[in-house]
């Protein structure tokens, strides 16, 4: 395919005609485009990478084919991870060229519609945890966590090295927490949890002087929602730690304010809102206390005035971060999520209030609702865990929970294996009309 | 100069909802409606003391929303708005197919599912790997890190383990140039190593000297750019592995200047043990105001076995992931920007072997004829997709200000600082020569004009000059601050 602006073999993506380059080339006094680099000979690539160019079309169809080899699987998935339903509105707004194709707000003036919907965001944050310091973004809730733990290094008054985890943690977000603290001094050591919660006894043995944070989540990994933030809360303050905790905008809706029972800081996945199921990719909130803000990693929107005295907002506080401060900054992050941060104040914003707490409580109804009928199957026990629940809960089978697995994945749906008899089950209103299904399915599978 | 044209000040006049003689801005969310709403209660699924009292935010119809949205965006500049040279940015066109195959249904699946049950996102991924490992003639890929600053990070913690691994774990620190940035600095410094910082040499490239005296048996790694960010390819680059190598360190590429090289050289061919690669700047997935990118890292055979975990690779019955042997673990609880990598994956498939070739090539042209046309002294060369030029006795920040008022996105300013007043400028492959042209006329026009003029800019944005130090004095991060 050629046209004028597509020689054939060159990127459509370049304007240039053979006529337009050679003027160019004539402007610059060059012979030819090779000669402009300045590469030595030795050094100097001139073999193939083998990679045949395709047209649009043609890689339409190539990862269409490739996608849909995919299984068509109706996901009971969760475990930090949780798509719900995005509206169209979310995907159209956002993939506004203004904001899709900008880069990072250097250029208030010519930027403030992206830096008031960061604001926005920002402001959404900080309502759900009654914490005043937010950030526009980190890559994710495991990042957010690295991060929290560097904020609490670089806050220690005295010294202090431990950094308290509950034992049942997604493992992803462990290890991505142990190598952020990799170049501190800090120590990574896991507390007891009982029946899925805090083991509040055994965590307050667990705290001392040493200790620099102390971080729970709500809901936690297997779906429980914690029953003491105060009383955890309490302990972190009477060690002189920071209370770090997990959560997520949606179940904020309606679980305990975090301001409110003592949180320090609040990291988790925004991405709950805006973004469907995407193989992980999330966006990482931080939000913290008023006290911590010279501390804080990451780009922070804040509010001033323009020279017509008119309000105006901008990046603020940047000498904390490595463009200006280098090696001394508070985070080497750079590129961020932003986008994804429009997405979740675009989906926050079209739900309300109202919306967001319906849709909170459908994740605790759905969750006891399915729970229930899985538990009336014989040969499965739902939930194991004697506690309220938010999204997610853990059964157990009889059966081998891989075999199980197994089988529910021949009937079309997907569900977590956490034991050798326990699988994770996850519902959302995305899911909630297929629960019927998946029931027929464990009758079948647990035999 | 031929073919001098007047800079028009046309075409670009940001929304700034003048209502009468006043702007009007667009109202924040919670000034339009704020509903509360009280949690819990007999109708709640939940006891009293696991709730929250009550929940406030704005409440607003879906007309309203796009309205509200579609005005913010009107305040904002994209790349489809006008020229966005950005230096060391790599603000290229973000094709739009690429949008929807992101967008293809199956694509949205979760990563907790079985090996079995993901063979075409496992697939698209091997093929990724594959294809960024030939483009920078590296062995092994890993496509975990969600950003370039990620990237550096794990490239960083690969070197660190594999020293480690080789009972060298004295290694204690990490050479960066002066012109480096300052990621390079910031994740050093994050891996826990002390950073050595090297000056260049009077031509703008590492100093030999200064990096053998630097150099030593406690070098990790050094971490370099290449072209370096004066867009200046480094000539000794083999002199620079040698170094490096020869007491034993590694040798780090930062992949933010990858746009100049593309088929032209390998960072795997000059001596780099590991390198990222930036593909929201060369591989054109969108920066998305501010991110996501991604950072996917490539390496030499010796330190695959310390990439994250996990990776894709074909066996025999499809493609599985698998945790490299000595895997320094995870730096992304998942798998990294998904969407972003299947975004990529299509850009290179569009381009090929030799769209990827003249990508570069364009890039590399317009940059050369955008500086010989700008009237601003360029004092290092020869340069490739981007130069840094000086604004002399102007105020490079006021530069930018003015060149808003012009109708264009300003370089980066006041960096790299080896150049004093710096203007780095990458227009990159997607300028037409009448873009350039258009947008040297707007340079010219505000070198020509007197520091008041400047320091008065800019006055046809949405917002007039900010006050930066009224934002850090009176930090206010969310509405509930305005209210006070």
């Amino acid at each position: 395919m050629t046209d004028r602006y597509h020689q054939a073999g060159g990127t459509p993506f370049a304007p240039h005609t053979e006529a337009e380059t050679a003027a160019m080339l004539d402007a610059i006094g060059a012979e030819s485009e090779v000669d402009l680099f300045d590469i030595p000979e030795s050094v100097a690539f001139d073999g193939e990478f083998g990679i045949d160019a395709r047209t649009e079309r043609e890689i339409r169809e190539e990862c269409g084919r490739l996608f849909g080899e995919n299984d068509d699987l109706v996901e009971f998935l969760g475990r930090n991870h949780h798509g719900h339903y995005v509206p169209s509105l979310v995907d159209h707004l956002a993939d506004r060229q203004e904001f899709l194709t900008s880069y990072t707000q250097y250029q208030p003036e010519i930027t403030q519609g992206f830096l008031q919907a960061l604001f926005e965001y920002q402001s959404i944050l900080a309502e759900v945890t009654g914490l005043g310091v937010p950030n526009a973004s980190m890559y994710d809730a495991a990042t957010a966590l690295g991060e929290a733990a560097t904020l609490a290094a670089r806050l220690r008054q005295v010294d202090g090295t431990r950094v308290l985890v509950p034992e049942l943690l997604c493992p992803g977000r462990r290890s991505v927490l142990d190598n952020y603290v990799a170049g501190t001094d800090l120590v990574v050591e896991t507390y007891p949890t009982a029946d899925a919660n805090v083991d509040v006894d055994a965590l307050a043995d667990a705290a001392d002087d040493d200790t620099v944070m102390i971080y729970a989540e709500n809901p936690t990994v297997r779906g429980t929602i914690e029953e003491h933030l105060a009383d955890i809360g309490r302990i972190a303050d009477d060690a002189g730690a920071l209370f770090c905790l997990g959560s997520d905008p949606v179940a904020l809706a309606i679980l305990e304010e975090p301001a409110s029972v003592g949180a320090d800081v609040v990291v988790g996945d925004a991405s709950v809102l805006g973004m469907p199921t995407s193989y992980g990719m999330g966006l990482g909130l931080f939000v913290t206390r008023e006290e911590f803000i010279r501390q804080v990693p990451g780009r922070l929107v804040g509010v001033s005035t323009d020279d017509a005295g008119n309000r105006a907002y901008t990046l603020t506080l940047q000498t904390r971060e490595q463009h200006i401060r280098r090696e001394r900054a508070t985070s080497n992050i750079c590129t961020n999520q932003a986008w994804v941060a429009l997405r979740t104040a675009i989906h926050a914003a079209m739900l309300g209030a109202s919306g967001l707490v319906d849709l909170a409580e459908t994740c605790v109804r759905e969750a006891e609702a399915l729970a229930a009928d899985l538990d009336s199957i014989d040969g499965i026990d739902a939930p194991i865990h004697d506690r309220h629940h938010f999204r997610e809960f853990v059964a157990r089978t009889d059966r081998r929970a891989a075999a199980v697995r197994d089988d529910l994945l021949e009937a079309g749906f997907a569900v977590h294996v956490v034991g050798d008899h326990e699988v994770q089950v996850c519902v959302t209103e995305r899911t909630e009309r297929r629960t019927d299904d998946l029931v027929a399915a464990f009758e079948e599978a647990a035999r | 100069m031929t073919d001098d044209r007047e800079p028009t000040m046309t075409g670009y006049d940001q929304a700034r909802w003048i209502d009468g003689d006043e702007p009007r801005y667009e109202p924040l969310l919670s000034e339009k409606d704020e509903t509360t709403v009280e949690v819990g209660g007999d109708d709640g699924p939940l006891p009293d003391d696991l709730t929250r009292d009550d929940l406030t935010l704005p409440e607003l119809s879906e007309p309203e929303l796009a309205r509200h949205y579609t005005r913010l965006s009107q305040m904002n500049y994209g790349i489809e708005s006008g020229p966005y040279p950005l230096g060391s940015c790599t603000m290229k066109y973000n094709p739009k197919f690429t949008e929807d195959v992101a967008a293809l249904p199956g694509a949205a699946v979760h990563p907790d599912r079985p090996d079995g049950t993901l063979q075409g996102t496992l697939e698209l991924m091997a093929h990724l790997q594959d294809y960024l490992a030939r483009i920078g003639g590296m062995d092994e890929v890993s496509l975990q890190p969600p950003a370039g600053a990620a990237g550096e990070f794990v490239g960083i913690l690969v070197a660190k383990a594999y020293h480690e691994h080789n009972d060298e774990g004295h290694r204690s620190e990490v050479i960066v140039p002066d012109s480096a940035h300052g990621t390079n600095f910031a994740t050093a410094a994050l891996a826990g190593y002390d950073v050595i910082e090297v000056p260049s040499a009077e031509d703008g490239r590492v100093d030999l000297d200064a990096l053998e005296a630097a150099a030593s048996e406690d070098t990790a790694a050094f971490m370099l750019t290449n072209p370096n960010t004066l867009g200046l390819f480094e000539r000794n680059i083999e002199a620079v592995a040698e170094i490096v190598h020869g007491v034993g360190g590694l040798l780090y590429y930062d992949g933010a200047n990858l746009n100049a090289l593309l088929g032209r050289a390998r960072p795997g061919d000059m001596g780099f043990d590991v390198m990222h690669y930036n593909v929201h700047k060369t591989f054109a997935t969108p920066h998305g105001g501010g991110g996501p990118g991604a950072g996917p890292v490539g390496v030499v055979e010796k330190l695959a076995p310390f990439l994250p975990a996990p990776r894709v690779r074909e066996r025999d019955d499809g493609f599985e992931r698998f945790d490299p042997e000595y895997t320094i673990g995870k730096v992304h609880g998942f798998e990294g920007n998904w969407l972003v990598l299947v975004k990529a994956f299509a850009y290179i498939a569009r381009l090929g072997d030799d769209g990827l070739r003249d990508a570069s090539a364009k890039a590399v042209l317009n940059a050369n004829y955008l500086a010989e046309r700008i009237g601003y002294e360029v004092p290092h060369g020869p340069f490739h997709h981007e130069f840094v030029a000086s604004a002399g006795d102007q105020d490079a920040a006021d530069v930018a200000k003015r060149m808003l008022d012009y109708g264009v996105h300003p370089p980066t300013t006041k960096w790299p600082d080896i150049v004093s007043e710096a203007l780095m400028t990458e227009p990159t492959e997607i300028e037409s020569r009448d873009s350039l042209d258009d947008l040297a006329a707007a340079f010219e026009a505000v070198r020509e004009e007197d520091d008041e003029t400047l320091a008065a800019a800019p006055d046809r944005t949405t917002a007039r000059r900010i006050d930066q130090t009224e934002a850090a004095r009176n930090p206010r991060l969310s509405w509930h601050d305005l209210a006070d």
